[in-house]
């Protein structure tokens, strides 16, 4: 038979954070190869060099307005580490607060604002055409009821900005985020008005998010098998329970794991390596993110992403809801996650294999935005008033320290190296650069890349399905082209 | 003078498309104003092109309350007046060259008649090369080139954030990919299209609706009516300090010393006095809260210097 081959180039792919250009090679209809780049770089390694290490609190947030918030807590513990504190109580449950209060805004806003649209066509007006021709294929009354929820949302999701800005003052870059601990001192008005917002918030992803989920996983069952993955998860673990300097000892709400051929196993940070084959830098490749360095290289040959490729003993691994879903799901350790998990796929008649999937990611994301409301909810009543929220510091003279997160999108993690009481080093490697890396030194393609591969695509000229596999990872790509690490001579920044 | 005021108020009440909009669609779920007469809507084309940016500026506009994000993108945002979103890379249901292709074909159909709305800051080094949207013929399109196509024929931009006010973030030292705000890069480009700023980082929703207002009913403002950056002294007028709520702190002379306790927090870093914008007042995220109330020092991020500026950040300057 011959071979029809064609090239499909997406850029942009909008509808999700940053710049992110998609290609892939169709042959006979079906994916054989696939490319996720980033366009755009900032370099925010060489802007924080030589800068007060506090500043980076705030310079780090600035990766992402849709996902601030674990950029501040990452940037916090890795100060904290490094400076040998640790918050009280009420600044570990207010920082709790603040992230579910983003991890509801960020997931509400992926569905409805970023996601839904590859499934519904939304009315004859800007911004909902031009389009892509898809298979839109719900039916008059559910799309009219979807167009009305996509309404809904826009002002649902703000309400969970305001839940944090109660505690954060304002949103999106929180204000009240500092080393040890919070700078907000409680009062009991944010406490109950804190459990109302909740409360509309839980109502709407009660009512209104879960069943939409629901709705199109039911229309488009052909989703649960689509943009399968290479089922490697990684998590770094969400909410601190308790005050354990060490990191990988602490107790969290999602605990820290990874998970390979259906197997969990602890994870150890040093293991984690990134290349730079694929990408525009000339640094060093396969070096752990404390030894990393960026040199830029617009026009280096073969080269396509502004991207690392982030590796786990050298395995690629997909973060994000899905992979603290299903760990949890797993572990078993949370009936709340196992209850929901098997009741909504039992509702579909799937089994938990299911998750591993485009619409499989979206039900995945859905309920752990209930989880994680609820969760809160009960956080909220452990404030406590007229108790302290922050731990006093002092920056040493030189110092590493670091610190493990999970965003909405998935593991973050920060890495601070302090010398002369000034940030030396400074390195995030954050969910998007994990899940959208580029081909690694071995050619091994990253996660979206390999969910990618293999995907039939009828019409190259409308190649929704890619768009449906890639936005189901809510990439977020401003996250992930910043490449904190120093040049080579701190002398060659300037010191402030 | 870095900010030119060559538009009319009459040359803005000629930007909006005086055609009526199709509205058979909407009506299905969008109930329409009460009392506005369907052939009196005048639309708005908006381009919204995101450089250099966190995004954090769409985020925070899209939490206007009143007028709801409904209103300003779906409706009219006010009577008789609809905005047209054209092109948004964050919100539009399009992707790839189908996407730009609405960008090109919206700027030519509305030549000197559109809106830019310029997020983030456009990188400038190697010609561009650090930030790119799209391709011809294989070859990357930069932002700067992007900036170039669409600033030289809108009526007029505004520039969102302080990224695309001053460049922000991604200009801050040493600035690696050249980073520079829309005025900047006019300047650069011989472009003699008006620019309004309206930083902050993010900016407050009502400052980017209240500049559309003020020029929807009131046309482009006058010199007087800017401040010597480029922003509208109705909110930018007065410093944070002014009309701080920790004034009262400062006079008994109570300060805080380390974070999360009571007092003015100036020797925490605040820089208040050095930055201009109405947070004391205007407050945020439907009114719950603003920096200074929950214990942050005030960052100075409406202001041009931002973050360099006012580094470090928690030190008094």
């Amino acid at each position: 038979m011959e071979t029809i081959r064609a090239h499909v180039v997406i850029d942009p792919l909008t509808r999700i954070e940053g710049h992110l250009k998609i290609e892939a090679t169709v042959e006979n209809k079906k994916v054989v190869e696939a490319k996720c780049a980033g366009t755009l770089y900032r370099g925010f390694e060489q802007i924080l060099a030589g800068r007060n290490p506090l500043d980076a609190i705030q310079i780090t947030q600035r990766f992402c307005g849709v996902c601030p918030t674990p950029h501040a807590i990452a940037s916090a513990q890795a100060l904290e580490n490094a400076f040998g504190i640790m918050p009280p109580d009420n600044g570990r449950v207010i920082r709790n607060i603040m992230q579910g209060a983003n991890y509801i805004q960020s997931h509400i806003l992926h569905f409805y604002h970023l996601a839904s649209l590859d499934y519904f066509r939304g009315p004859d007006v800007p911004p909902f055409i031009p389009r892509y021709e898809s298979d839109y294929r719900v039916p008059q009354t559910v799309h009219d009821q979807l167009v009305s929820h996509y309404v809904q949302a826009y002002q649902i999701r703000l309400k969970a900005h305001e839940l944090s800005a109660i505690w954060s003052g304002k949103m999106p870059h929180v204000a009240s985020m500092v080393p040890g601990g919070v700078s907000i001192i409680p009062r009991l008005d944010n406490i109950t008005t804190s459990l109302w917002r909740l409360k509309e918030l839980t109502d709407f992803i009660d009512n209104v998010y879960i069943p939409d989920v629901m709705t199109l996983g039911e229309i488009y069952r052909d989703c649960f098998q689509l943009g399968i993955g290479n089922k490697n998860l990684l998590s770094f673990g969400l909410f601190d329970l308790d005050a354990e300097p060490d990191v990988m000892k602490r107790k969290r709400f999602f605990p820290m794991g990874r998970m390979t051929k259906g197997k969990i196993e602890p994870v150890d940070a040093q293991r984690i390596t990134e290349d730079v084959k694929s990408s525009w830098y000339d640094s060093p490749s396969r070096v752990h993110p404390t030894r990393g360095e960026t040199m830029p290289n617009p026009v280096k040959k073969g080269a396509y992403s502004w991207l690392k490729s982030p590796r786990y003993e050298g395995e690629v691994y997909e973060v994000g809801p899905l992979a603290r879903i299903a760990m949890a799901y797993e572990r078993k350790t949370n009936p709340k996650v196992v209850q929901l998990v098997d009741s909504k796929l039992q509702q579909l008649q799937l089994g938990p294999d299911a998750l591993y999937s485009v619409m499989g990611r979206h039900l995945a994301r859905a309920l752990e935005c209930k989880i994680v409301a609820d969760e809160i909810s009960s956080m909220i009543m452990q404030v406590k008033l007229d108790e302290p929220v922050c731990t006093n510091h002092t920056i040493p003279d030189s110092a590493q320290g670091m610190g493990l997160w999970c965003a909405a999108r998935g593991a973050l993690g920060h890495w601070i190296e302090i010398k002369n009481g000034k940030i030396a080093r400074y390195q995030a490697v954050v969910p998007t650069t994990w899940n959208a890396s580029p081909k690694d030194d071995k050619g091994k393609p990253g996660p979206i890349e390999q969910a990618m591969i293999g995907t039939t695509v009828e019409d190259t000229e409308n190649p929704f399905a890619l768009a449906r596999i890639v936005r189901s990872f809510d990439p977020c790509i401003a996250c992930a082209i910043h490449i904190l690490e120093p040049g080579k001579s701190l002398k060659k920044f300037r010191v402030v | 003078m870095a900010h030119q005021h060559g538009i009319t108020r009459r040359d803005f009440i000629r930007w909006a498309v005086a055609a009526p909009i199709a509205a058979s669609t909407l009506e299905s779920f969008l109930p329409k104003l009460a009392g506005a007469l369907q052939d009196a809507i005048k639309e708005y084309p908006i381009i919204w092109l995101q450089a250099s940016t966190c995004s954090g500026c769409s985020v925070s506009v899209i939490n206007t309350i009143h007028p709801s994000i409904k209103n300003v993108i779906l409706e009219q945002v006010l009577p008789g007046h609809q905005l047209k979103l054209m092109y948004h890379g964050t919100l539009m249901a399009a992707a790839g060259e189908l996407s730009l292709q609405a960008a090109r074909e919206a700027a030519e159909k509305y030549r000197g008649k559109y809106v830019l709305v310029v997020e983030g800051a456009i990188p400038t080094k190697q010609n561009g090369i650090f930030g790119s949207l799209g391709e011809k013929e294989g070859k990357a399109i930069s932002m700067l080139m992007w900036l170039d196509q669409l600033g030289r024929d809108a009526m007029a931009t505004l520039a969102v954030g302080t990224c695309a006010a001053y460049g922000g973030l991604s200009a801050a030292s040493p600035n690696p990919s050249g980073s520079k705000g829309v005025t900047d890069v006019y300047k650069m480009l011989n472009i003699a299209t008006p620019v309004i700023n309206i930083p902050g980082c993010p900016p407050h929703p009502d400052w980017f609706i209240g500049t559309v207002a003020k020029i929807l009913l009131y046309g482009m403002p006058q010199p007087k009516e800017l401040d010597d950056n480029g922003r509208l002294k109705l909110f930018y007028g007065r410093s944070i300090h002014s009309r701080c709520i920790y004034r009262d702190y400062l006079d008994l002379g109570i300060f805080a010393s380390n974070f999360g306790q009571e007092g003015c927090l100036m020797e925490l870093g605040c820089k208040g006095p050095f930055t201009n914008a109405d947070c004391p007042v205007r407050l945020w995220n439907g009114s719950v809260n603003w920096c200074i109330n929950a214990g942050g020092p005030c960052i100075g991020c409406t202001e041009p210097g931002f973050p360099d500026a006012h580094s470090p950040i928690y030190q008094r300057r």
